[in-house]
């Protein structure tokens, strides 16, 4: 354990310098020592190069790249000073060095934009999916998403304010597959001790710097009584050490139904991955559809992206997607990067024009084209910004 | 007994012959009862319909179980509907070889009637035994739940104009119950995903939509994430779609669903999917129409057994207090009766329902209103005799 410090302190002294590439050799070391260790994820990617951040952006597929060329354009037009490192990465490629390329970029920048990346049936299922490959290789185990209600968006439920957090990298999606016999197909669910205990954690220490007072743990551990079992034990015995914070679960299929009738009573939700795939979706539809931005943390990186993760191959190019989601995860990008005034201003423009303005596209019951409510954006951010033009 | 004597004879007969009687085959277990009932030399028909009474096994369950299926035989025999009751316990007993099963004068009611109509039962913690609805599910082999869930009109829920039926593979995926430990602190559960399994509620799920003049129907999957599991379940889905032209197919991941579900969910009409994205949804849709105690809900099995039943709990704090609300049990029982080809009492009964929810003045506690249930039954019967 001596040694363990000693490189702990080694890496405290070479931070500044070195960035998150210390990181690595303090994880061989074991995972137990991220408990003791500040986050780095916490301290951003230093910036060199004049104080300007290098950002990868990974445009992926269908609505992907139009959003991500209007967040560019936004990030452009506010003066932020963040470049952007494009990786494209061909989801009809069947050989993964697009994707270990795109890996690569995030581990030397440390944080990431990206849209999602289709995943195509027809090819072999031994081509895993490129997102799942992404989220696994840089461990980003904790998906967080914030959904509130907004004002000017028509929903059948108000006051709607929950975070969701969800394990990002086990559970039924270890892509463990094997035909035994033919016809017969198992897929192995995966629920280990240290990623319960980790992404519990997470959910405590976030709801307590959000001054949040509940967390509810949904699981189906009446059926699955060892894997969800295991979750629920190590959510319990994390939610032993915040007594402030109340702790409570509840089965899946009661929480989706409580979801829809009465999502009020939900504050922090934590939860394993699949689970948090359905949960995450409904009540993203809950306020709105495509208007939460999503974030994945990893001890070392961070990835952006919309909450909801679908391609959108239908509307792709139509010029109709909904560009908030985009621009909110870059807002979030920014906080993360301690950019908190672009971020701010930035955010602040675009719930304008959602509230204010009242320009909408069509998903949420307007007639506005994408490029219209980013050239709205940009104009709210002119004429409230500081000091953006010269008058 | 001579019936199953003459019943093994006719089922060697058809070996012989190369057909075989499982749900495996293409044969209709359905058309072989009745065919062998034909051969019985008492009367011409099948036994369970003997002179135009269909004979129903009722299982009341426990808690509020008994209250409601009292007041739907009430109803029912208001309506006149040709429907006898067997009532039968499935307290489960322990059989030979230690293993534990369903009474056999239970399983011998439900193998001769066919259809059972079942109230909600106790899940015992610490009995020993697995759950009675598991149990049931494994004796009669009942691969299919189907949930149609339809907004009532009078029940107001955020979303109205709710009209769709989620079928959900009820017997393995992620519920095959395939779970252990491989080191300390590692635990793998296995989904199991068989293409019998698959072909056999895909060709559920076109036949119900034929049946029922459903226009569409939407496979649920996450085939991007389980290539091979849900892959193959995806497949056989298209393979029952080619022999189902009339009845239009798409597909859809599992979060785009849930999305738009609860944005829009007239857009979806019948909807197919294994185990787990099945629990999940259909309790989704159950809760967009106004929860567990409206929503019916049938098991179809193999052998063409069909058990209906209330999917909501025993309720033990309001048991014997005559508060309980029977829509859910009464629903479930229309189902039957629209499964068994009943449609004119189906549909009085189903009116009489709506029509006093709808009326909102004798309503029970958990619609809203002050009534007992036996006001509520008595209402309903009242109405029914009204429409006749």
């Amino acid at each position: 354990m001596a040694a363990h410090s000693a490189v702990l302190s080694m890496s405290k002294i070479f931070n500044p310098f070195w960035g998150g590439r210390f990181g690595n050799t303090v994880k061989v070391f074991g995972t137990t020592l991220t408990s003791h260790r500040n986050r780095s994820s916490r301290n951003p990617p230093p910036a060199k190069y004049g104080g300007r951040h290098t950002v990868t952006l990974i445009p992926g597929d269908g609505i992907g790249p139009d959003l991500l060329n209007h967040v560019r354009e936004v990030f452009r037009f506010s003066c932020v000073p963040v470049d952007f490192e494009v990786v494209h990465v061909n989801s009809a490629d069947e050989s993964e060095d697009d994707i270990n390329n795109a890996i690569m970029a995030i581990r030397r920048n440390g944080v990431a934009l990206k849209g999602n990346i289709e995943t195509i049936h027809t090819m072999a299922p031994s081509v895993k999916s490129r997102n799942n490959l992404l989220r696994t290789n840089l461990d980003l185990y904790a998906n967080v998403m914030h959904c509130q209600s907004l004002p000017a968006v028509q929903t059948r439920h108000k006051n709607i304010d929950i975070m969701i957090i969800r394990e990002n990298t086990e559970g039924e999606y270890s892509s463990l597959e094997h035909e035994s016999v033919s016809g017969v197909v198992e897929c192995l669910k995966i629920i280990t001790r240290t990623n319960s205990l980790r992404i519990a954690d997470y959910a405590f220490k976030l709801a307590r710097e959000k001054g949040r007072s509940r967390v509810t743990a949904v699981h189906k551990a009446n059926i699955m009584k060892l894997g969800d079992g295991l979750f629920l034990q190590c959510c319990r015995e994390v939610a032993s050490g915040y007594p402030d914070i109340t702790f409570d679960s509840m089965i899946v299929d009661n929480t989706t139904m409580q979801l829809v009738s009465k999502p009020q009573q939900f504050d922090v939700m934590v939860m394993p991955n699949l689970y948090g795939n359905v949960v995450s979706n409904v009540c993203a539809g809950l306020v709105g559809g495509a208007l939460v931005p999503g974030a994945n943390y990893g001890l070392n990186y961070a990835v952006f992206e919309t909450a909801t993760r679908n391609t959108g191959k239908s509307i792709a190019g139509k010029n109709i997607a909904n560009p908030t989601a985009m621009l909110l995860a870059g807002c979030m990008m920014l906080d993360h990067l301690k950019l908190y005034d672009y971020a701010t201003m930035i955010r602040n423009a675009i719930l304008s024009t959602m509230n204010e303005t009242r320009l909408h596209t069509a998903d949420i019951g307007g007639q506005g084209t994408t490029s219209e409510v980013v050239q709205s954006i940009m104009r709210n951010i002119q004429s409230k910004g500081p000091l953006i033009s010269e008058r | 007994m001579a019936g199953k004597a003459w019943r093994s004879t006719i089922f060697n007969l058809l070996r012989q012959w190369g057909l075989s009687i499982n749900g495996k085959d293409n044969i209709e277990a359905q058309e072989v009862s009745r065919v062998v009932g034909a051969l019985r030399t008492e009367s011409p028909q099948p036994r369970t319909y003997v002179r135009g009474i269909h004979t129903v096994t009722l299982i009341p369950g426990d808690g509020i179980g008994p209250e409601i299926s009292s007041a739907v035989m009430k109803i029912f025999e208001a309506a006149k509907a040709p429907i006898q009751w067997e009532e039968r316990n499935v307290t489960a007993i322990k059989g030979p070889g230690g293993k534990w099963m369903i009474p056999p004068d239970a399983k011998e009611s439900m193998d001769r009637n066919k259809i059972g109509l079942k109230g909600p039962l106790k899940t015992p913690i610490a009995a020993g035994h697995p759950s009675m609805n598991l149990l049931l599910r494994k004796t009669f082999d009942l691969y299919a739940n189907v949930r149609p869930c339809v907004s009532i009109e009078g029940y107001k829920t955020p979303y109205t104009d709710v009209n769709l039926v989620t079928i959900r593979e009820n017997t393995e995926g992620e519920y095959s119950g395939i779970e252990h430990v491989i080191v300390d602190g590692v635990v793998q559960s296995i989904k199991l995903i068989t293409e019998q399994a698959s072909q056999r509620i895909a060709e559920y799920a076109f036949e119900y939509a034929r049946n029922n003049q459903r226009a569409s129907v939407t496979a649920v999957h996450k085939a991007n994430i389980m290539r091979m599991s849900d892959g193959l379940f995806l497949r056989k889905c298209r393979e029952a779609a080619e022999k189902h032209k009339d009845v239009k197919f798409t597909e859809m991941y599992l979060d785009t669903v849930c999305l738009n579900m609860v944005q829009d969910p007239t857009q979806f009409d019948v909807l197919v999917m294994p185990n787990l994205y099945g629990d999940i949804l259909s309790d989704l849709c159950a809760g967009l129409i106004g929860g567990l105690g409206v929503t019916p809900s049938g098991n179809i099995g193999a052998n063409g057994v069909a058990i209906f039943e209330s999917v909501h709990g025993t309720a033990p704090d309001i048991a014997g207090k005559d508060m309980a609300n029977p829509t859910a049990l009464l629903l479930s029982a229309v189902m039957m009766l629209r499964h068994m080809g009943l449609h004119g009492h189906a549909k009085k009964i189903e009116a009489a329902c709506f029509d006093i929810i709808r009326d909102k003045k004798v309503l029970t506690k958990d619609l809203g209103g002050n009534s007992k249930c036996s006001e509520f039954t008595e209402a309903i019967c009242q109405r029914v005799l009204d429409l006749d």
